[in-house]
């Protein structure tokens, strides 16, 4: 559905987005995990033609972006991250234009305003002024913007930033909805949400890709990535055999110290392996390579 | 592009936007007629509006000010950018609009010919003609407000570098009597103007070597033709500063010729604006 090639995006001489790929299927809901400034927003914008790459493509549904935006724009529904409404107009004006300038016409343009006005719930808003609704309102009508002229793909940028708690199930809500029939990418910088409604995520740090699988497994490798700590009542020489016969261990450290043990820890100890209180423990650090 | 147009029909019509700027054009066009057809029982009404255009210096910055100015205020250039239509046709959609918004007061001021016909004898020709050449001097600044205003996003910065704009162009035939009409003089200015172009093509670009080769270009062919042919270069400035004048040719119709190279002067100034303004949006995604 969209395919971008080796993407790269320089602010003067600062990098923004460096040297990304990735491919995005049909019919799921993605989620780009990232920090602040890790080059997502940028990404969404180059994506749907709002800005250009300095290096790399974008194709949308078989369409180069840039080469042939018309079409490429066609399959795409944008949410930025601040919600492009114009304050002196009525939704109802607001999604007429957008829906015009998405080349829709005449019944099939109402019943697609009455259509999105259904599924984003701002039917009873339609005839007040955009400056006079609520955050969640108007992140409500930028969502119903971008599902005019029914577009493949969905992107929304932070869509929930800024919004109360019932707002954001609500929303979450209606995008778990959208990712039935349409393709929805959204971005955010909070985990448990990409983990509560995307079904495949995609981590941007620096501006590179750094994993792009489904939550479950990513959370595997969180996981399993952390550092263990532990003691073990062996010689130095014991331990290093004992885990270079182990796989996936990427960097260890030894310290050897001697440890008074409490008094509970160090009775068991000398039930269990019959040693005396005061023998040499070697805490050990165990690390998977981080990503 | 017809949505444009319509979106931004409906924004300068719901607004007051478009109601002051009439009320405005209507009041300086009848304060002229008063003066000139009532008063003084002349019976050119293309005096008025050789008279009226002096207000257009005002009246046109205020209507073009928040064109593109509020897009990128509001942050809806991004929808505009995300949307499946062409910069182009965003463009020509809001020029039109603007263009239909100046033609509104005017199609009322174009009774007033007809209505002093039914008093005595109007030579209607040059009424009309005029009113047409008036349109089109109209529409040359609007295409030079609206590419102001695609440079910031402050409204009132926009207004308030069109005014003088429009002004400096107003007063260029009065300021050509008084610049040096010497070759050396000449030169000198064309030099200032290149590293001045230089310096705003370095900020744009963000490229040195471009701006300075142009510039350099520039001053060399200006004393390449300095030391070759000193002659040529004589009265140089103050000719091109009366030919720049968008007011000064409109003039020529006011004394009743229908001067066919002011009309394509005109659509030349149009057009190079509105490319200036589809060039300075595309430059958005480009920074």
């Amino acid at each position: 559905m969209i395919t971008v090639e080796h993407l790269t995006k320089y602010y003067g001489d600062f990098m923004a987005v460096n040297d990304l790929s990735f491919e995005i299927g049909e019919g799921h809901v993605y989620g780009f995990l990232g920090p602040n400034g890790a080059g997502k927003s940028t990404t969404m914008n180059i994506m749907t033609g709002c800005l250009s790459a300095t290096e790399g493509h974008v194709r949308v549904n078989g369409y180069d972006i840039f080469e042939e935006a018309k079409q490429a724009k066609r399959a795409i529904g944008y949410l930025p991250e601040q919600p492009p409404l114009y304050m002196n107009e009525t939704p109802a004006e607001y999604l007429r234009f957008v829906g015009e300038a998405k080349g829709l016409k005449g019944c099939e343009l109402k019943r697609q305003i009455e259509e999105v006005a259904g599924q984003t719930k701002i039917e009873h808003v339609m005839d007040r002024l955009i400056s006079t609704l609520s955050k969640g309102y108007r992140q409500r009508v930028g969502i119903a913007q971008a599902l005019l002229g029914n577009p493949k793909v969905i992107i929304l940028d932070e869509p929930t930033v800024g919004l109360d708690p019932i707002q954001i199930i609500k929303i979450r809500d209606l995008i778990r909805q959208l990712g039935e029939n349409h393709t929805v990418i959204l971005s955010s910088h909070i985990l448990s949400e990409v983990q509560a409604i995307c079904e495949k995520v995609l981590i941007i740090s620096g501006g590179k890709l750094v994993a792009f699988d489904e939550p479950q497994n990513l959370e595997k490798l969180l996981l399993a990535s952390n550092g263990i700590s532990f003691m073990a009542e062996a010689s130095e020489e014991e331990v290093k055999e004992i885990l270079n016969g182990i796989g996936r261990v990427t960097e260890w450290e030894i310290k050897c110290r001697k440890i008074r043990l409490p008094w509970r820890l160090s009775r068991w100890n000398r039930r269990m392996k019959g040693t005396s209180a005061g023998s040499s423990f070697l805490p050990l650090l165990i690390r998977r390579k981080r990503f | 592009m017809i949505a444009v147009l319509k979106h931004e029909l409906s924004g300068y019509f719901h607004s007051l936007t478009a109601y002051i700027f009439s009320a405005f054009l209507l009041a300086f066009v009848g304060i002229g007629a008063l003066i000139y057809n009532i008063q003084s029982a002349v019976a050119n009404f293309e005096y008025v509006l050789g008279y009226v255009c002096l207000g257009l210096v005002v009246i046109i910055p205020i209507l073009t000010m928040r064109i593109i100015a509020e897009e990128r205020k509001q942050k809806t250039d991004q929808l505009l950018y995300s949307l499946p239509i062409r910069t182009f046709q965003i463009v020509m959609g809001k020029y039109i609009a603007l263009l239909a918004v100046f033609l509104v007061p005017l199609c009322i001021v174009a009774l007033y010919p007809l209505i002093f016909a039914q008093f005595g004898e109007v030579y209607l020709p040059t009424s009309y003609g005029s009113l047409f050449a008036f349109f089109m001097m109209g529409a040359a600044m609007i295409a030079v407000g609206m590419f102001i205003s695609s440079l910031t996003e402050n409204q009132g910065f926009a207004a308030g570098i069109a005014i003088p704009v429009i002004l400096l162009n107003y007063y260029s035939v009065t300021l050509a009597e008084y610049v040096s009409a010497t070759a050396s003089g000449s030169a000198a200015a064309i030099v200032v103007i290149a590293v001045l172009l230089g310096c705003i093509i370095r900020h744009l670009t963000k490229n040195e070597n471009l701006a300075y080769g142009i510039s350099f270009v520039v001053i060399l062919a200006v004393l390449a033709v300095y030391l070759a042919e000193r002659s040529k270069l004589e009265g140089l400035l103050p000719n091109i500063m009366r030919k720049l004048s968008l007011f000064e040719r409109f003039y020529t119709f006011v004394n009743g010729v229908f001067d066919l190279t002011a009309i394509v002067y005109y659509i030349t100034v149009i057009i190079f604006f509105l490319f200036l303004c589809v060039q300075s949006l595309e430059k958005r995604r480009y920074n």
